[in-house]
């Protein structure tokens, strides 16, 4: 009964936040930073008394730790069925982690229509956690376009002009316009899988663990499993389809950004790892070399790209392209090591872009731009946050003792037997960012005084959002333990899913 | 066909009860009108007497499925849309009440009582079209439905644009019925029967050129009500000349009606679609998606952009039509039901804001420019609209989409899907531009808003009503798709 509890906790707090604002400012941000403590400390509740040895896997009936069913639409075989992993509870951790600094780094930033930002911003988090938690195909889809909305508002309504005549609204309805036009890819495939279903069975449904069943002609599985992958290619995003990526970051206010980088994009990970790898293995299998080599053309891509830019939330941004290429690659490598690697990247990447969007927040708050043209020298003018943000910039690059090391680490060790080219070309990667991520830090806080002027210091309040990611991040550098065992189970099902197919492939050739 | 020797029971009586009704209607609201001019009683009248027609189809419900006549079939199917035209023409009604001005000097300058009248006239049409079974119950029904319009649509003659829209939708909807019946004529010529089920079964014997040619011009007298492309060409001009409660009765009633009575004839008749026919239906499918949605991406009035968008919607429920298999009907009686709910919605916000009468309509952009902060439950009225429009999760719309996009899929109708979904993205474009607008910055002109009492007077209620099922039927479908299962035709087939 509690997984429920979690999507709507967030829909209920958004409500609350909403008519909160007759009574003031100040009390929708409470009750905003109450709902997400909630959702937060649920999921941990859930992560600790959970038993994550159970994930669905190849032949069977799909093992959850958490599950719940109720009917919802009976005439077409509908239900809200939320079911819970490994998987899924370290995705709804990270939610819920962001969701509070999302709403503690908006704290100053936000000071209009204050109630309507907290509704979208809650409305957001809802829909993901929804994204996260359903195993109905359509339940899925539904949460999947309706977190669209609210986003689309925050980017819109809350969102800064950019810098070259590019407005918020174009960015937020680029956005738009791209995830919903692949959503509907989706939705035909989606649609196309559940007649297959009917056809060979007579019963019509939405349910993970029936169509997983369905026997599938080659032909037939690919064309689906590409209607599926595209729509989480423009989320992910991979790079042909990453181009509303920047524009959206660089005009959406910092929590728009924290959800974007930090959660959003880990809903297209998460949906080729349970929805369209176990659906489509064969496939899959047969897609595994070209996702790959779009992989590594996004680590290469977006690295040189974000050493280009001049906007630093645009620079986080391609470093996010490039940082999400290395999870692709470990989707299709079908090893085990490197899907935990993925796992762990997903989240360390989730933690140390979210404080670096925080980071550009908080400068732009004190310098007003976001030029780094027009920055330089700031390290002498205030403490702590250049310091800071040098850590989370050696972080993006992967330094060893940070999680992005483990990530990175583990999916080049465990997709270099299967894919040793994609892997030497994808590890030049980690060169190329260390090159962005040094001359971010030198534009900005090194290099000639723009101005003497020193800035105000960072909060208690700003300070405990990054120094607390800092201390996560290195934990999960120093100690990956926990979140790998977590989602081994997992991890191992979706091995299974995929490794039969290859070896399928091979021995086919 | 013997058994059409007209013994006429009870009931025969019961079954025709939401048309009679209706009909008695308009009598006495003439009768009172002659009597006394009165604009509340009037519309009190009207409103009782939508409300017991509305009522009579419980009735009618029981003795369904009968034969009234050769021309009419009283069935679940002809019910279900009975109930979407009236409570669709009760909801204009009450907008027309809001639009035309309370009992003091302002408001519309003219007689108000004749619109309800002509609104009571168009939606007893409305009855006979989606109960016909007959080609000359369709003629009937349609020129009953649209004849009053004319006058609707230039019932504010003193301004240009309301009065230009008459004529020109009047010039135009005759043309399309003289296609209509020269269609019908050369169908009769060669199967030698006007009843749907008769034509079926004559041209699943021999279809021939001539037959095809028929149906062919049939479909083009049929499109032109239903605004398709390439007959689209009134339907921005209409849409931004009619009064804002008549465009909106345009919109659902009138094109609800039509459109029931092609499914109907393409489901009993299935050799509708043979030959050359069902390429021409696709071709006017994608043609309708697309150059609706593209058209709407220009406008700057908010009528003209509901004008394109309804073109494609019509343009989406055509691939329904055309799947014609599985979930088709059931498709198109959820999506229609959506689409109804939508536009009152969207058309009664404009109604509301353009309330009482005074001159032009509030239908430009510019004019809503920052909305939100000063009627926001207003504007999360249209909000909503805009959202179903555009087919977003939770709302009414997605479910319609949703519905019809499962019809294609199932008919494995790609080509079409691909249009549908280009055509959605574009659609997105302009439904979020109209969106953004309501939240932005405040500019300094305003010329006139809803006034502030809006959301206790009957077309505020109506119109929040509506805002909340559209809301409810997005997260609970259920009901309406057990309805519409129900009322489906596959009973009725032969």
């Amino acid at each position: 009964m509690i997984l429920p509890w979690l999507i709507l906790i967030p829909f209920i707090g958004g409500l609350l936040c909403w008519q909160g604002e007759r009574f003031g400012h100040v009390l929708p941000r409470w009750i905003a930073l109450i709902t997400m403590g909630l959702l937060f400390g649920l999921s941990l509740w859930l992560w600790v008394s959970g038993d994550f040895t159970l994930a669905p896997a190849p032949g069977g009936e799909p093992r959850w730790a958490h599950e719940f069913v109720i009917d919802w639409i009976p005439r077409l075989g509908i239900t809200i069925h939320l079911a819970m992993d490994g998987l899924s509870v370290l995705m709804v951790v990270l939610t819920g982690l962001l969701g509070v600094l999302s709403v503690l780094c908006s704290w100053n930033e936000i000071q209009n229509r204050v109630g309507f930002f907290h509704l979208n911003l809650m409305w957001i988090l809802g829909g993901v956690v929804g994204v996260f938690l359903a195993v109905d195909l359509f339940l899925f889809f539904f949460f999947w376009e309706m977190m669209l909305v609210p986003m689309y508002f925050l980017i819109a309504l809350w969102g800064h002009s950019g810098s070259d005549g590019r407005t918020r609204i174009t960015a937020a309805t680029k956005f738009f316009i791209f995830t919903q036009v692949s959503g509907l890819i989706m939705l035909v495939s989606i649609l196309a899988l559940v007649f297959v279903h009917f056809n060979q069975t007579g019963v019509l449904t939405f349910n993970y663990a029936d169509l997983l069943k369905t026997e599938l002609a080659p032909a037939t599985e690919y064309l689906l499993m590409l209607g599926f992958f595209v729509a989480f290619a423009v989320k992910f995003p991979v790079v042909p389809v990453h181009s509303w990526l920047p524009d959206a970051h660089a005009q959406a206010p910092t929590a728009g950004s924290v959800d974007l980088a930090g959660i959003l994009l880990k809903t297209a990970a998460y949906g080729l790892l349970r929805f369209a790898l176990p659906l489509f293995p064969n496939a899959s299998a047969e897609f595994a070399p070209i996702a790959q080599w779009l992989g590594v053309f996004a680590i290469l891509y977006g690295a040189l790209l974000s050493f280009a830019q001049t906007d630093i939330k645009r620079l986080v941004a391609y470093s996010s392209v490039s940082h999400m290429g290395f999870v692709l690659i470990a989707i299709y490598s079908g090893s085990q090591i490197a899907l935990q690697g993925a796992v762990v990247q997903m989240v360390a990447h989730g933690l140390s872009a979210a404080a670096l969007f925080i980071l550009c927040g908080q400068l732009y708050e004190r310098v007003h731009t976001r030029d780094l043209r027009q920055m330089g020298g700031i390290w002498a003018r205030m403490p702590w946050l250049p310091a800071i943000s040098l850590f989370f910039a050696a972080a993006a690059l992967g330094l060893p003792g940070t999680g992005n090391f483990v990530g990175e680490f583990l999916i080049l060790l465990g997709s270099f037997p299967s894919a040793p080219w994609v892997v030497v070309l994808a590890a030049t990667g980690l060169v190329l960012g260390s090159v962005y991520a040094l001359a971010m830090i030198h534009r900005a806080y090194f290099g000639p005084v723009q101005q003497d002027a020193p800035l105000p210091g960072l909060k208690p309040r700003e300070l405990a959002m990054v120094l607390g990611l800092g201390v996560l991040l290195i934990l999960l550098g120093v100690y990956p333990q926990p979140v790998l065992d977590t989602s081994a189970a997992s991890m191992h099902g979706v091995q299974q899913w995929m490794a039969g197919a290859l070896d399928q492939l091979a021995s086919g050739r | 066909m013997e058994h059409h020797a007209v013994d006429f029971t009870l009931q025969h009586l019961i079954a025709l009860l939401p048309l009679l009704v209706t009909s008695l209607t308009a009598v006495v609201v003439m009768l009172a009108i002659a009597a006394k001019r009165n604009h509340t009683v009037t519309f009190i009248l009207s409103v009782v007497g939508l409300n017991l027609a509305l009522l009579s189809l419980i009735p009618a419900l029981e003795v369904a499925p009968l034969e009234v006549t050769p021309l009419l079939l009283i069935d679940k199917f002809a019910c279900y849309y009975m109930a979407l035209v009236l409570a669709a023409s009760l909801a204009c009604i009450t907008l027309i009440h809001a639009y035309l001005g309370g009992e003091s000097g302002k408001g519309y300058p003219g007689n108000r009582e004749e619109l309800y009248l002509l609104v009571l006239l168009s939606a007893a049409g409305g009855l006979v079209l989606v109960s016909a079974q007959h080609l000359a119950g369709l003629f009937i029904g349609l020129e009953l439905l649209s004849v009053p319009t004319y006058g609707m649509i230039a019932y504010a003659f003193f301004n240009k644009r309301s009065l230009e829209a008459g004529i020109k939708y009047m010039v135009l909807s005759a043309a399309g019925s003289a296609f209509l019946l020269f269609g019908m004529a050369l169908l009769y010529a060669e199967s030698g029967n006007l009843a749907f089920a008769d034509i079926g079964v004559s041209l699943a014997r021999e279809s021939s050129q001539l037959v095809q040619i028929g149906i062919g011009m049939m479909l083009i007298g049929l499109a032109f009500k239903l605004s398709l492309v390439p007959f689209h060409l009134w339907t921005p001009d209409v849409y931004e000349g009619a009064p804002a409660p008549v465009a909106a009765f345009l919109a659902t009633a009138s094109k609800v009606a039509v459109f029931a009575v092609l499914l109907r004839l393409y489901q009993i008749s299935p050799a509708m679609s043979g030959g050359w026919l069902n390429e021409l239906l696709t071709l006017i499918a994608i043609a309708s998606i697309l150059v609706g949605n593209l058209l709407a991406l220009l406008q700057n009035n908010l009528k003209r952009l509901l004008g394109y968008s309804s073109i494609a919607h019509f343009g989406y429920l055509l691939v329904a039509l055309i799947a014609s298999k599985g979930l088709a009907v059931e498709a198109v009686g959820v999506y229609l039901a959506t689409y109804v709910l939508t536009s009152l919605g969207a058309f009664g916000v404009i109604t509301l804001m353009s309330t009482p009468y005074s001159g032009r309509d509030a239908d430009a952009l510019y004019e809503y420019r920052g909305l939100f902060w000063r009627r926001p439950y207003l504007t999360a009225v249209l909000t909503v609209m805009m959202l179903s429009l555009a087919g977003i999760p939770l709302t009414a719309g997605f479910i319609g989409k949703f519905y019809v996009i499962a019809a294609g899929v199932e008919a494995q109708l790609w080509w079409l899907l691909g249009a549908m979904v280009l055509g959605s993205a574009i659609g997105v474009f302009y439904y979020l531009r109209v969106m953004v607008t309501l939240f932005m910055r405040e500019p300094n002109l305003h010329r006139h808003d809803a006034p502030f009492d809006w959301g206790q007077r009957a077309g505020g209620i109506m119109l929040l009503v509506v805002a909340l099922l559209a809301f409810f039927l997005g997260v609970y479908p259920q009901p309406l798709l057990e309805l519409v299962q129900q009322a489906g035709l596959v009973a009725l087939a032969q």
